[in-house]
């Protein structure tokens, strides 16, 4: 089939095997070994999408992963994949792609409109424009915003794709592998140090691949490649990873690869994961990462054709693939050179090379003139024509006095552009160390390294064949030396050709048209151009991180390997500033963009979070209960009976648990063993209460502060013995409270002789409350008198329940009279099974936490964390009795005698209750002294809990209120929308004031 | 992700396993009662925040439990020191000027 720019020989597609694809529908033709980008250069495509803001027509600019413009969509299972760099897509049959950000389609886009308002969307547009009024953000903005700009769709569907996940150890990992990358793995694998090569293109050999210019050891370098790449595939300590990107360099040599394992293939291994993260700590790292080409800034330096030439000499070398008829080469640079003798050597017509520089090397000029090639020397290019397809351009002559003269004008079909060549630094940034400025070099180069790194060749600012492959050799024996303490000598291989080239320029080129109508592009991908970056420093940024956020140059997918280094140039000379006092910005990770995929793994799904379940669990399924997510818990919410909505159902579990009983799963409990002889002492020590004098077999309520002073947890807590305490925390607070016992425990009084033992999964535990709760429980508990007088209200024993041992507490949640009976996990349902058919015979119900909550309530028993927030002290919450005047210290005492502490005027728990006793609050609402406040009023308060009372028939809040404890009786309000609900101040407990009801 | 080295286990794990407890050697008053409110308020919020040397505590959490000290740099992440619980400061200084910072 016809690739009209296809060239006839050469290049390193297999030229045998045909594959289809489609783009935008339409179907093409390509080779295997093509990527999407130089298939479709080969078919003379270069319009392939449009741009983020203005929507201008955009072709491929580079060939590697830092292409900014060719963003394509490409469909897979019936699904796509959205913003995918056409330059690193390989081509495979039956590939189906898309270009983005255009509609109706790529050729007639009405977005394209942008680009003639273009005046209206200066640097900083989003900043100046969208404030006002506030109700347009969301329903105006943002969505004309996301509609009109952006780049491609998401996917529609749930990501299809499984992603692997392994941790690698190794001596020494090489990050990118050009001559100086497989130097220093040749170098580093001979001396037995285990390596990982990897590169994130499909082939090793980065610049090798399409050097055609010199010779390694007098062979083509993609031969001495194949060889090289060979030799380490034999050894044993070496680990080869094609299509793998070192996106990540972390603390302490910790570096995230992504191995790309399926993408590439037209009918993949289901078996097999799309993307692979390997998680790789390594002794020693070698950035071999290497430079790339920079853009050069010259109005309208952005339309389809226009290509870096280095990349117009990949296409031609690596893929066989001619980017036009018709060349026009335009540099400052002598690399740029190379790409116009190789494109006139495969008889493409080279129309011209344009050299910023007035005199080019001579050797360079001799060559061109042996081809016949017109040179301009001290020119620039000060437009270009052609909308979707480049077709001629502007010259301009630079004058002497600093002027530009027009020079005329040159038809072509491609433009090759090198500005020079920035240095990747990217992983080196990440690894924390700071780039210096290489005045030589014109480029910032790696400094000193702070992590256990070195970079090597072009990504140290160091170029030609020799100078890299030597460079190499000794980072790689060099890291392996100080990764193992072994070294081998190698033979070093010789090149000729390949010489380092000079040149190079930054910033925006000076052109004779008006600098206010012209768009000289920075930042492809963002729409940043020459103006909008001096715009932002006629605006005050002064910063190159705030130029950066203004304009938005250097944050597109590319993180401004393209733009950063002119970007910079440009503000430099808008801030009269020295390059390097205006500063790089910080490079972060990932260096190209990654799919959540592989940040997630296998933790999707079921495989998210870890769900606890009770033992009650199937039970409540089987009963149709609702549950309810507590941190990673799943507890019985409640019980709906013949199609009760919640507030009946959670009426009814009240009222039954307060005339005949209830059962409730209270194994979420957090549950610490407290043993030694020093258990009683270290209690003493952590929470307010008294322990010393509890006698065994009796309980007490433990309230938890910080050494600040406020409410941190509470539970009960039992003593089974002298030197045995049952500790029990609330449900979410198990594991801070364990911790923070072992810290003070090792760390402040590691004279105590005490062991704590987290128990919570040891124990099921089955609430039984209510006044029939003895009765229920009796004919399976043996071993004690479960009598009042010989168990009254908190007390604790151990016990058997149907024969298995059990530790029995009477307490309760609810006001009723209430047992807690623990016993070993493996026997919780069968627990849980008697006890529910126990309760049945009794009129009883199993009541779920929306019941508990509101039992709880009506007795004003606080929940930490509801109730309190962090800034609640036990005065603040009523609760003084629970603290242990006489003791000598616990953890919060000295805090609570802070004078804020002690202050008139801080919010204290109390309860509410509306004069229309049908309303019900809203938790959160806020409390107020005044019915209809002014707008910016402060609260009095808010509203901590507030439920309906089936007990009471009215309704019931509590609430955290300004200096509550003595407002008793006085009128509040609680303004909402629909007016202002006015409250009573009461005590916090609504029912059974005297606690009649426990102690029977 | 750090690797670090506990002094009980006496081998090198991943930063997963621990719980980093904050700065070190800050002693909990002995007689909370004698000390001032500066004094309590000292030992309650004020760290000294270091860019640069600083000891911390550390938790091998999900390994043997026991907390340690480590003095790690915090702008580089390296760790120049780990030491048991109890025993007694480094001198920073030293320790910084050892590792050429």
């Amino acid at each position: 089939m016809s690739q009209p720019f296809r060239t006839e020989k050469g290049g390193r597609i297999d030229r045998a095997e045909e594959l289809t694809f489609t783009f935008d529908g339409e179907e093409l033709h390509g080779h295997a070994g093509d990527t999407l980008a130089s298939a479709l250069l080969a078919n003379g495509v270069h319009l392939v999408g449009r741009s983020f803001k203005y929507h201008r027509p955009r072709g491929i600019l580079t060939a590697g992963s830092e292409e900014p413009n060719a963003l394509v969509g490409v469909y897979r299972k019936d699904d796509q994949t959205p913003n995918l760099r056409a330059t690193q897509v390989e081509l495979y049959d039956g590939l189906k792609a898309i270009s983005q950000n255009r509609f109706p389609s790529l050729g007639f886009d009405v977005g394209a409109v942008n680009d003639l308002l273009s005046p209206l969307f200066p640097a900083g547009f989003y900043y100046k424009t969208f404030m006002w009024p506030k109700s347009f953000w969301d329903r105006v903005y943002e969505p004309i915003i996301r509609a009109a700009a952006g780049l491609g769709k998401p996917p529609k569907n749930p990501d299809h794709d499984s992603y692997g996940n392994l941790y690698a150890h190794c001596d020494v990992l090489i990050a990118g592998s050009g001559p100086s990358g497989l130097a220093a793995a040749l170098a580093a694998a001979e001396t037995g140090a285990k390596v990982i090569l990897c590169d994130e293109q499909a082939e090793f050999g980065g610049s090798l691949l399409s050097e055609s210019s010199a010779t390694i050891d007098g062979k083509d370098p993609a031969v001495w490649v194949a060889e090289a790449i060979a030799r380490l595939g034999a050894m044993d300590n070496v680990t080869l990873l094609p299509r793998t990107t070192a996106f990540g360099y972390f603390a302490h040599n910790f570096v995230a690869l992504a191995e790309r394992v399926t993408e590439h293939l037209a009918d993949p291994d289901p078996r097999l994961p799309r993307e692979r993260l390997w998680q790789v700590r390594a002794k020693e790292v070698v950035i071999a990462a290497g430079a790339i080409e920079r853009p050069m800034v010259f109005p309208e330096n952005d339309r389809p054709g226009i290509l870096l030439a280095d990349a117009g000499r990949t296409y031609l070398n690596r893929y066989g693939v001619k980017v036009g008829h018709k060349v026009l080469v335009a540099t400052a640079c002598d690399s740029a050179w190379q790409a116009a003798f190789d494109l006139a050597d495969h008889g493409v017509e080279v129309v011209g090379i344009i050299d910023l520089r007035e005199s080019p090397p001579e050797s360079l000029v001799a060559i061109a003139a042996a081809r016949g090639i017109r040179v301009e020397a001290g020119c620039v290019i000060t437009s270009t024509l052609g909308r979707k397809r480049i077709k001629a351009a502007l010259l301009g002559r630079l004058m002497t006095s600093g002027q530009v003269a027009s020079g005329g004008q040159i038809e072509c079909d491609a433009l090759l552009m090198s500005g020079g060549w920035t240095p990747t630094v990217s992983l080196f940034s990440q690894s924390r160390g700071k780039v210096v400025w290489d005045a030589e070099a014109g480029a910032f180069v790696p400094g000193k390294s702070v992590q256990k790194e070195r970079s090597t060749g072009a990504a140290n600012g160091l170029y030609g064949l020799q100078a890299s492959l030597a460079d190499g050799y000794a980072a790689g024996e060099g890291a392996a030396r100080a990764a193992t303490g072994k070294s081998a000598t190698i033979t070093h291989s010789r090149t000729s050709g390949g010489e380092a080239g000079s040149g190079g320029t930054l910033g925006a080129l000076p052109h004779d048209r008006n600098a206010s109508r012209v768009k000289a592009f920075v930042d492809y991908q963002n729409d940043v151009t020459a103006k909008d970056v001096k715009l932002a420093v006629r605006e005050g940024m002064q910063s190159i991180e705030h130029i950066k956020r203004y304009t938005t140059t250097g944050m597109a997918t590319d993180q401004g390997r393209l733009s950063n280094m002119n970007a910079l140039q440009i503000a430099s000379g808008a801030l009269d500033k020295p390059l390097t006092d205006v500063g790089l910005t910080t490079f972060r990770q990932p260096f190209t963009p990654t799919t959540f995929g592989l940040f997630a793994g296998v933790s999707r799904g079921d495989f998210f979070d870890p769900v606890r379940k009770t033992p009650s669990h199937d039970w409540v399924v089987a009963k149709g209960g609702l549950f309810e997510d507590v941190g990673q818990w799943k507890r019985a919410w409640y019980f709906p009976e013949n199609g009760e909505d919640m507030h009946a159902a959670v009426e009814r579990e009240c009222r039954t648990v307060r005339k005949s009983v209830g059962l409730f799963d209270a194994s979420t409990l957090g549950k610490i063993e407290v043993v030694g002889p020093d258990a009683a002492e270290f209690l003493e020590r952590m929470y307010t209460n008294p322990w010393k004098k509890l006698a065994p077999g009796r309980c007490r309520y433990g309230l938890l502060l910080n050494d600040a002073g406020f409410i941190t947890d509470d539970g009960v807590i039992g003593r089974l013995a002298d030197d045995r305490f049952h500790v029990t925390t609330t449900t979410g607070g198990a594991p801070s409270v364990f911790a923070t016992m072992e810290d003070y425990l090792q760390t402040e009084w590691p004279d105590l002789d005490v062991w704590i033992t987290s128990t919570t999964d040891q124990y099921a535990v089955a609430a039984v409350q209510g006044p029939k709760a003895r009765e229920v429980i009796a004919p399976f508990i043996e071993g004690i008198d479960l009598s009042a007088e010989a168990l009254p209200h908190m007390s604790v024993r151990e016990a058997t329940f149907c024969g298995v041992p059990c530790r029995l507490f009477r307490i309760s949640f609810t006001g009723e009279l209430g047992f807690e009976i623990n016993v070993s996990r493996r026997h919780g349902k069968m627990m849980w099974d008697t006890l529910a058919g126990e309760i049945a015979k009794h009129d009883g119900v199993a009541y779920g936490t929306e019941a508990m909550h509101v039992l709880r309530a009506e007795k004003g028993y606080i929940i930490i964390g509801q109730d309190t927030d962090g800034t609640v002290t036990p005065q603040d919450a009523g609760m003084t009795w629970a603290i242990g005047k006489k003791k000598f210290d616990f953890v919060g005492k000295r805090g609570l005698e802070r004078p804020d502490l002690k202050a008139e005027n801080r919010k204290q728990l109390v309860g509410l209750l509306t004069k229309d006793p049908k309303i019900k609050l809203e938790e959160g609402a806020q409390v107020t002294t005044l019915e209809n406040p002014a707008t910016g009023t402060p609260a009095e308060g808010h509203v901590t809990s507030s439920y309906f009372s089936p007990a009471l028939d009215r309704s019931i809040a509590l609430a955290i209120v300004k200096n509550g404890h003595a407002l008793e009786g006085k009128a509040l309000y609680v303004p909402m929308p629909e007016g202002s609900i006015p409250v009573e101040v009461t005590g916090t407990v609504f029912y059974d004031k005297e606690g009649a009801r426990l102690d029977v | 992700m750090l690797l670090i080295y506990c002094p009980y286990c006496e081998i090198e794990r991943a930063e997963t396993e621990f719980r980093c407890g904050g700065e070190a050697h800050i002693a909990r008053p002995s007689d909370p009662e004698k000390t001032t409110d500066d004094d309590w308020v000292e030992f309650l919020y004020m760290r000294s925040n270091t860019k640069g040397i600083a000891a911390e505590r550390w938790r091998h959490i999900h390994g043997c439990g026991r907390f340690f000290n480590a003095v790690r740099d915090t702008v580089s992440d390296e760790f120049l020191k780990i030491y048991k619980t109890g025993e007694a400061k480094p001198d920073l200084e030293a320790l910084a000027r050892e590792a050429g910072k």
